[in-house]
């Protein structure tokens, strides 16, 4: 659905003074000085009765008397004050329309239409491109307005299930005529077959004698039988050719047109004019040609259109994935409305097992949300109030409510879809290539099939007639530019299809393509190897305490502190399920640590600058803080009435597949580099816990792209894995740049790659993925070069002179047909392939 | 032995390689230049059969260009155009208007194709 809801929605009602009517408009950036502000402007508008704003809800609500103000006015001068007004635009389809008079017929009834803002119709698109204040008009009524004129309104398909339905249901017409083409051809093909060779049955060898007029009679009519082949069920080949020919263009069809047409030709005069023939042997006819290559055409074009329809499946099963229906309480009532009516602020109910229609944020509630169709991560996520959900992904256990954030073609699972058909619509750099080759192809087997008649007819044995027009129509006929054309883009949109469903969006061909010739990875530490917020790790107990002591004081002094570490504290006494004990008295010592009164105790917590401060003796612990300091991890010592009770660390631990993804990358022969603004200990600790060597520490965030480009004057490929904001420009720089972990914002523009998951094992996931449909690629590539560069000498008649080897026409037919249907069944065995690495 | 009907035989198959030669790949005429429509947009449309009609457009750098694509024709081969060198992409359902639009900023001459690169056209950035 091609909405685009920039704010709130908007409500109407009639106020109780009768005439008036009051209009609660969506302002985004609604503050309170803002407010007044606003207020005072609007109230100063004739026929604007009372302004109430809303600050804290971005809710303006306005009562106006509609005699003497319209919407758009006052929408005007909220825009005047600097305010925006949150509007939907929206396309509708408009059908109907034959002169330009109808454009500013319609754009009248759309201005007329209460609500709506702005209207431009374009004759030539035959849309309508409408701005409207949401609530206030819906697209019933815009739809309505438009065809109370006498004209057809629908909206633009986005890439919804129906649009895809048209396009499967057009394929499937496209493949019903093609064969049913086939059919018609094929059984005319059986008795043309048998009576162009009449010396090969004894029946009609004795009936037809050669050189008889009862055979070139029979052969007439084998004539006439054709013509409807030829010219219906072979008519796309003239139609096409002709269209190339007006554009000066040469395409397959216009090989096969004149294949053909030359063997009709030839029968036709062979059997009008045998005289001019020197012998009766050279009045041979070619009807069967003409019938046979139809069929066997045709039937390859149906099949080929079938395996090509497979190869977007991923695109489909993506946009199969969109929910219908959302459950939207508006005015304080449950409404099941259809999605596209969702608008941003919309509060949704989720029930258990449901499928969460559009992104947004959980206001209550909590449940585990499966978000494997997204992500393509296997495993459950729990997700409580202010998280994150994503829409198409399903709910599991619990019911809750949310906000939506984004809707309509804002959502990410629209953004995918958008992105995946971009990526699969561009060009692998090889494709280039490709293209020149096609440009010069066709006419170059003209030029062969010309030249080779020519030589035959000359120099060839005789009857070097016949021979001629044999290896002309079969040249013209072998070659295959449709095997060519499809080698690349086929494997492209599987192979990129296949990432989109791992939760991988390629951006490009070329992105593609670049992946294969990297050597080099560059790994962003904080958020790409590690998870990026710290987290309890260790507690040490001294004598007379115990570790579950030693977190409960901990947790219950940090309990009021806002620092990172301190978080992380309190949230491993949760985990632990700790009863943690008030705390009184609490002080903050900045960059040295807290104390507080716990249960009647002094409790401090702090590095060993406060230690000293307090005067605790710490008897050998110093060395157990630097074993974990070492360890990449920040000790912190807890005392306890100036006793040392133990130590606790905390650190920003490596996500659970860091590891075992580093080491794949390895195995794939590429080097690993950590890059990180981090201290060289923290740094190459966890290098060492994930078994990275070249740790590139203590880089400012504005000299990692400088970084990449050393390393790349350094001769290598490098690309670069972080988060799409932080690392952009290093992101920019690298070869290629895999931002990752971005939830719904799946559109950000830094990366080449983008892994919608935060595992690293999509780096390695989409590493095979480029070698599998590169491979892939080549695969097709030497198979059509290869197919081309064979076939057509042998179809010149080249190895006739050393093996007396010369291809008939119908095996020609036969061997085109098939190249491209089998590259593009070579392109959807991609289909099957799975990773090695599955992400968690 | 070859004899002067052999002789003008290969010279007419020259004849007709040079003439294929020539028609396919030979010189084209200059060619449409987009009209500058009253919301900025420089606009073309193009008929998509056989082809694309035209299949040369000339339009102005810096100033955004909105073209208009209807195919008109079912084979699958057009299904699709590519402007490579500015990342836009579309798929073309038969009988539909689909619009592309993109900001041309270098000027220079740039191709764009259906997906197999059998279907060509030329966009001149001046």
């Amino acid at each position: 659905m091609n909405h685009q809801h920039t704010a709130i929605s908007a409500t109407t009602g009639t106020a109780k003074n009768s005439g008036l009517r009051s209009i609660e408009l969506p302002i985004a950036d609604l503050n309170q000085q803002g407010a007044v502000h606003l207020k005072e402007r609007l109230l100063a508008l004739d026929g604007v009765w009372a302004v109430t704003a809303n600050a804290k809800g971005k809710l303006l609500r306005v009562t106006y008397d509609p005699t003497q103000l319209r919407v758009d006015t006052l929408i005007k001068s909220i825009h005047d004050t600097g305010y925006a007004v949150g509007t939907a635009t929206t396309q509708l389809n408009i059908q109907g329309m034959h002169c330009a008079s109808c454009v500013t017929i319609i754009e009248d009834a759309l201005l007329r239409t209460p609500g709506v803002l702005s209207a431009s119709v374009n004759l030539a698109t035959e849309k309508a491109h409408i701005e409207y204040v949401p609530g206030h008009v819906d697209l019933k009524g815009l739809v309505s307005a438009i065809e109370g004129n006498g004209y057809q309104a629908r909206e633009t398909s986005a890439p919804t299930e129906s649009a895809l339905d048209r396009e499967e249901q057009e394929r499937s017409q496209e493949y019903g005529a093609l064969l049913l083409k086939f059919w018609f051809a094929a059984i005319i093909s059986l008795p043309v077959i048998i009576f162009s060779y009449p010396d090969f049955f004894p029946v009609l060898r004795d009936w037809l004698t050669e050189g008889s007029d009862t055979r070139r009679i029979v052969w007439g009519f084998l004539g006439i039988l054709t013509l409807p082949v030829m010219f219906w069920a072979g008519s796309h080949f003239f139609t096409g050719m002709w269209q190339g020919l007006k554009h000066r263009q040469a395409n397959m069809h216009t090989l096969i047109a004149i294949g053909i047409s030359a063997a009709w030709i030839y029968s036709g005069i062979a059997i009008a004019m045998p005289q001019i023939f020197p012998s009766a042997k050279l009045a041979e006819v070619f009807y069967d040609v003409t019938a046979v290559v139809v069929a066997l055409v045709n039937l390859g074009l149906a099949l080929e259109l079938k395996a090509r329809g497979r190869t977007s499946e991923a695109i489909k099963k993506l946009i199969g994935l969109q929910a219908k229906m959302a459950r939207v309480i508006r005015t304080g009532i449950e409404t099941d409305i259809p999605i596209e009516e969702v608008l941003v602020g919309d509060i949704i109910v989720v029930r258990p097992g449901e499928k969460i229609p559009v992104d947004g944020i959980i206001t209550e509630g909590s449940s585990s949300v499966d978000d494997s169709m997204i992500t393509g991560e296997s495993i459950p996520v729990e997700k409580h109030a202010d998280d994150e959900v994503i829409g198409a992904t399903i709910n599991q256990t619990g019911s809750f409510h949310f906000r939506a954030t984004k809707v309509g073609k804002d959502t990410a699972l629209a953004q995918i879809i958008r992105l995946v058909q971009d990526a699969q619509g561009s060009k692998a750099p090889i494709q280039r290539v490709v293209d020149q080759v096609s440009h010069y192809f066709v006419p170059t087997v003209m030029m062969l099939a010309v030249s080779s008649a020519t030589l035959w007819f000359v120099f060839g044995p005789t009857p070097a007639l016949v021979y001629g027009i044999i290896v002309f129509v079969t040249t013209l006929i072998i070659a295959c530019p449709c095997a060519l054309g499809l080698a690349t883009p086929t494997s492209l949109t599987v192979g990129i299809g296949k990432g989109a469903e791992q939760g991988i969006l390629i951006r490009s061909g070329d992105a593609l393509q670049t992946a294969t010739k990297l050597n080099t990875v560059v790994l962003d530490k904080t958020g790409t190897i590690t998870k990026g917020k710290p987290e309890l790790t260790n507690i040490v107990a001294a004598a007379g305490f115990n570790e579950e002591a030693v977190l409960r004081y901990a947790a219950a002094v940090e309990h009021n502190s806002e620092h990172p570490l301190a978080t992380a504290i309190v949230e491993g006494g949760k985990t632990s399920n700790l009863v943690v004990p008030e705390a009184s008295e609490f002080n903050a010592i900045p960059g040295y640590g807290v104390e507080a009164q716990v249960e009647g105790h002094l409790v401090l917590l702090g590095n060993a600058k406060l230690m000293s401060q307090k005067n605790i003796l710490l008897g050998g612990w110093e060395e157990e803080a630097r074993r974990l300091a070492d360890d990449g991890k920040t000790p912190m010592y807890v005392v306890v009435d100036e006793k040392l009770a133990g130590l606790i660390a905390v650190a920003d631990t490596v996500k659970e597949d860091s590891k075992t993804a580093i080491a794949a990358l390895q195995s794939l022969g590429l080097e690993v580099v950590m890059l990180t603004g981090d201290n060289r200990r923290t740094a190459e600790a966890i290098g060492r816990q994930v078994g990275v060597n070249r740790v590139l520490a203590e880089v400012l965030p504005q000299d990692k792209a400088h970084e990449i480009r050393k390393l790349q004057l350094a001769g290598k490929k490098v690309s670069m894995v972080g988060d799409g904001i932080n690392d952009a420009p290093a992101l920019a720089q690298a070869d290629i740049g895999f931002a990752i972990g971005t939830g719904t914002d799946v559109a950000i523009e830094a990366g080449d790659i983008t892994l919608i998951s935060g595992s690293l094992n999509g780096v390695v996931i989409a590493f095979e993925i480029s070698k599998v449909t590169m491979r892939n690629v080549y695969q097709n590539l030497f198979g059509a070069f290869a197919y081309n560069i064979l076939g057509i000498p042998i179809a010149m008649g080249l190895l006739y002179p050393f093996l007396g080897v010369l291809l008939s026409p119908l095996i020609a037919a036969a061997a085109m047909a098939s190249s491209s249907v089998t590259v593009v069944t070579n392109a959807n065995r991609l289909r099957g392939w799975q990773p090695k690495e599955k992400l968690a | 032995m070859t004899t002067l009907g052999d002789i003008f035989i290969i010279l007419g198959g020259i004849a007709i390689n040079l003439g294929i030669a020539l028609f396919f790949w030979g010189p084209r005429r200059s060619g449409t230049r987009a009209a500058l429509a009253s919301n900025g947009y420089q606009e073309a449309m193009v008929l998509v059969k056989g082809g694309y009609t035209p299949d040369v457009i000339v339009v102005q750098h810096d100033k955004p260009v909105r073209l208009y694509f209807r195919r008109e024709e079912t084979a699958a081969c057009s299904e699709m155009v590519i402007f490579n060198d500015f990342g836009k992409s579309a798929k073309l359902p038969t009988g539909e208007t689909v619009t592309i639009e993109f900001l041309p900023e270098k000027a220079g001459e740039y191709e764009f194709s259906c997906q197999m690169g059998m279907f060509r056209g030329k966009l001149v950035v001046e």
